[in-house]
């Protein structure tokens, strides 16, 4: 079976054996960026972390102490994040894949939420200090910050939500609506239930995006310190991220505090992708265990 | 039925062909004629597919897959670790179930096989994608749009383009997969005339589940039951007189 | 009785369209609000000398509100990280969905999920205090923090968004393209490289842009490694100040509705727009090919 061209198989799979090298390589350097990175956070992070860093607040200027308020800080907000996105999310998410027929409306409230996706998170921040901040009086505070992030993270809960209903079978809403259930009643009692893996994954991932970010709280509610914790929606917090940044670039003791730093970077990152890893895990459970 | 040696293109013995652990194809032996049509028929599920993909190493593309046996083109193991499946796929040629054509132009449709092969020349690939529509039975209806989509052409047309997308690689064998199952009359006709054309230069081994199809365009039938080699003889005979009573039953419409 | 029920489903269907329609609420509020805070700076620069304007002094007296350095800097470590990611993203797409055998795959999926979830102020931090130093001595340069630190950075962020698009693309090109391929005696490279690259050339452009995007408007990374000066760059060793890091360095301290105010409100109505442009492309991009699926009968 030999051929005579001037695109000898040989050459062919020569070809190919390069290809799949450099393609590989692409993944291997991926890869050890990663796992660089994650050394490097943990390998500086290590010795930081003690149960006083993660337990007490700050002294002497933040160049002692831990971290305690900070880690309070964007507990808040990420969970008035939450509490503002799931429900929005949710809701958008049901019209969407359960209501809304292919038309000129749904179109542009698709564009709508892509874009909302895309908006820079320094833009939100802007956004926030605009409108809660300034005109709505909130001032920087836990509540400016959370409504921020929530609306931030809103396109990440209806892609996730609505990724997860229209996973559920259109033969289970058939069934239920075959019995003479109505519509909400079907949504309510068949369609929702199936979809909260699904949904539940996306709300987990979108707190690890809430967590971590930092522009968006930066102008509506992180402070630089607090002496206490915070008491109501209304007051200033710390929080990981800003925590961080602020070490890291401002003041005089950038040196001196290197240590709080990292250790600051290794409970934000166990922290952030330690949710994600949760979401990731519940995903492949789910799909492992689902039966249709 | 008298065949010579060098008569017999593909030759397979006892082939047994696995999906993971679940068998498709148990103890197969059976000899292809050269320049002549085969059909296979047999019930949804009966391996016919699996059988044809066997012969241009399609099914080692699948994950899991396993072959025993042996399965001789030319009097070489095709499946032999020295034989490499891209060379086998260039000389014998496979037509699916569903049109397949690129979403590329006409044009690009045809000469993609000869290309990857080393023809670069401009006017030996026009002349290439000329015979080969013209062998198709297509030339007429495209030659003014070779540049246009293929994704354009009708369902038939789209077949026909795909046969001679394979017959411009100039392979020895045509494997097609119930190659009219999505057409309307119109277009079966047409490639059933193709195919009756083409018997003269070409291998091929047909797979069908139109009765009437294998009857007219094939000399050769095989009858495959869950995965075995019921009956395979001359299709007159097949028709007429067939000799297992399984055979009969599925020819007759009176199978389940 | 089905009348009133008719009613109530009815009023429930509405209530969703009005929770799915606040996202369009919320994009025209950003919108207001960045005009409401921004367009101020209008009476004292025009929109062309604002943009084009080569000089960012905004607390010199009198002040100068130019931001096109800051647009050269956005545009610089965009371009520059994206022709690092870009090759990155698709060919790791590619490596997963048609190469990796199942269980690498799994695990490079995860690993670019987690890269997707670093925070971008650890990314950045890891720009400076392990980037530049080595950057710094490596190149013998006067800082670390410059365009080629903040490029690389950026694309280790753009990478997940280009390669999981990339791979969902990749992924739904028909498997009868591939068999057609292969029937043909391609190999697996000619098959991936003249059929399936191409068969899902739109996803591919769209992750691309959408990684572009997504490095425009990337705060942390170029507030921490990018050096922050406001000139037009000469070198790929020079520092500049991108958009994004501009507004987060500088709205703690401009005095609330001064015209330094004002301006940084501006800059984020040029940047919204910008990132706006990009994804009104990704997504017109990746609506105009959807239509041309399979054979069609
Ligand atoms: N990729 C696969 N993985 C596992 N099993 C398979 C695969 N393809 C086919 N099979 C099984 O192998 C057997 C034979 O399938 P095959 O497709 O060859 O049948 P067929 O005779 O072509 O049927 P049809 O007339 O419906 O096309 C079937 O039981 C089928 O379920
Ligand atoms: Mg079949």
């Amino acid at each position: 079976m030999n051929l005579t061209s001037d695109n000898s198989i040989t050459w062919r799979y020569a070809k190919q054996q390069v290809f799949f090298n450099i393609v590989r390589l692409a993944a291997l350097l991926i890869s050890a960026a990663l796992g660089g990175l994650l050394l490097f956070i943990i390998a500086s992070g290590i010795q930081a972390i003690s149960w006083d860093f993660i337990t007490l607040p700050p002294r002497d200027s933040m160049t002692k102490g831990g971290i305690m308020p900070a880690i309070v800080g964007t507990f808040y907000l990420t969970l008035g994040a939450i509490a503002i996105a799931l429900p929005l999310g949710v809701a958008s998410a049901i019209y969407l894949s359960e209501y809304a027929r292919q038309g000129t409306i749904v179109r542009i409230i698709r564009i709508g939420v892509n874009c909302l996706a895309g908006v820079p998170s320094v833009v939100f921040g802007l956004f926030g200090l605009g409108f809660f901040v300034v005109y709505l009086k909130f001032g920087s505070s836990i509540l400016s910050g959370a409504l921020t992030l929530g609306i931030l993270i809103l396109p990440t809960i209806i892609g996730a939500s609505e990724e997860a209903l229209k996973a559920v079978p259109q033969t289970f809403r058939e069934a239920s609506l075959a019995l003479g259930v109505s519509k909400w009643g079907t949504i309510l009692r068949i369609v929702l239930p199936n979809a909260l893996p699904g949904i539940l994954t996306g709300s987990i991932l979108g707190i690890g995006r809430a967590a971590g970010e930092t522009a968006p709280i930066m102008f509506t509610a992180a402070a630089f310190f607090t002496a206490k914790l915070p008491e109501s929606i209304f007051d200033e917090v710390m929080a990981l991220p800003y925590h961080v940044y602020v070490l890291a670039t401002a003041g005089t003791h950038i040196e001196e505090t290197r240590s709080i730093q990292y250790g600051t970077v290794l409970v934000l990152v166990a922290l952030v992708l330690g949710i994600d890893l949760i979401a990731i895990a519940i995903r492949s459970a789910m799909r492992k265990r689902k039966k249709w | 039925m008298v065949t010579t040696a060098n008569n017999i293109i593909f030759e397979l013995k006892q082939v047994n062909f696995f999906y993971g652990s679940t068998q498709a194809l148990t103890d197969i032996s059976m000899d292809f004629e050269k320049n002549r049509v085969t059909a296979l028929i047999g019930p949804s599920g009966c391996g016919k597919s699996t059988l044809l993909r066997l012969l241009n190493r399609m099914n080692d593309l699948i994950d899991g897959t396993r072959v025993e046996g042996e399965i001789l083109f030319e009097g070489r193991n095709i499946y032999n670790a020295d034989n490499d499946p891209v060379e086998i796929r260039r000389r014998i040629g496979m037509v699916f179930q569903k049109p397949n054509p690129f979403p590329k132009s006409i044009f690009n449709n045809i000469t993609y096989g000869p290309r990857l092969t080393g023809t670069r020349n401009r006017a030996d690939l026009e002349l290439l994608v000329e015979q080969s529509l013209k062998q198709a039975v297509l030339w007429d209806e495209v030659k003014d749009i070779l540049n246009k989509s293929a994704m354009t052409l009708s369902g038939g047309q789209q077949q026909r383009l795909c046969i001679a997308r394979a017959l411009a690689m100039k392979p020895d064998v045509l494997l097609m997969d119930e190659p009219t199952s999505a057409l309307d009359p119109i277009s079966t006709a047409k490639i059933e005339d193709l195919i009756e054309e083409l018997k003269k230069n070409y291998t091929i081994i047909i797979v069908t589940h139109n009765m009437q199809q294998a009857a007219r365009v094939s000399e050769m039938t095989g009858f495959f039951y869950l995965g075995r080699l019921i009956e395979y003889a001359l299709t007159t005979d097949i028709f007429t007189n067939p000799q297992v009573k399984q055979t009969e039953d599925y020819i007759t419409g009176r199978f389940g | 009785m089905a009348a009133t029920r008719q009613r109530k489903e009815q009023a429930i269907q509405m209530l969703f369209f009005l929770f799915a329609a606040f996202s369009i609420v919320l994009l025209a509020l950003i919108l207001i609000f960045l005009f409401r805070e921004g367009l101020p700076i209008f009476k004292t620069v025009t929109p062309i000398d604002f943009i084009f304007g080569k000089f960012w002094y905004p607390t010199y007296e009198p002040p100068e509100y130019g931001i096109w350095p800051l647009i050269v800097g956005s545009l610089v470590v965009t371009f520059i990280a994206s022709a690092i990611a870009v090759p990155l993203g698709v060919l790791s797409a590619v490596y997963i969905s048609e190469i990796a055998p199942a269980s690498i795959k799994e695990i490079l999926k995860s690993v670019i999920e987690l890269i997707a979830g670093i925070p971008s102020v650890v990314l950045g931090f890891f720009g400076m205090v392990i980037l530049a130093p080595w950057m710094q001595e490596t190149f013998d340069l006067p800082t670390g923090l410059n365009i080629m630190n903040a490029s690389l950075v950026l694309a280790l962020m753009a990478v997940p968004t280009i390669s999981s698009i990339s791979e969902d693309a990749l992924y739904a090109v028909p498997n009868e393209f591939k068999e057609a391929s292969y029937a043909l005696g391609a190999t697996k490279y000619e098959t991936i490289v003249k059929v399936i690259i191409p068969a899902a050339l739109s996803g591919i452009s769209t992750a691309v842009i959408l990684g572009m995007a997504r490095a425009i408007g990337e705060t942390m990374v170029v507030l921490m490694v990018a050096g922050g000066a406001a000139a037009i760059p000469e070198s790929l060793f020079d520092s500049v100040r991108p958009m994004p890091a501009s507004i987060a360095a500088e709205m703690g301290e401009a005095p609330f509705r001064s015209g330094h105010y004002h301006a940084l409100f501006a800059t984020g109505i040029v940047l919204f727009f910008l990132t706006l442009a990009f994804n009104l492309l990704a997504d017109y991009i990746s609506n105009r090919f959807k239509e041309v699926g399979s054979a069609t009968l």
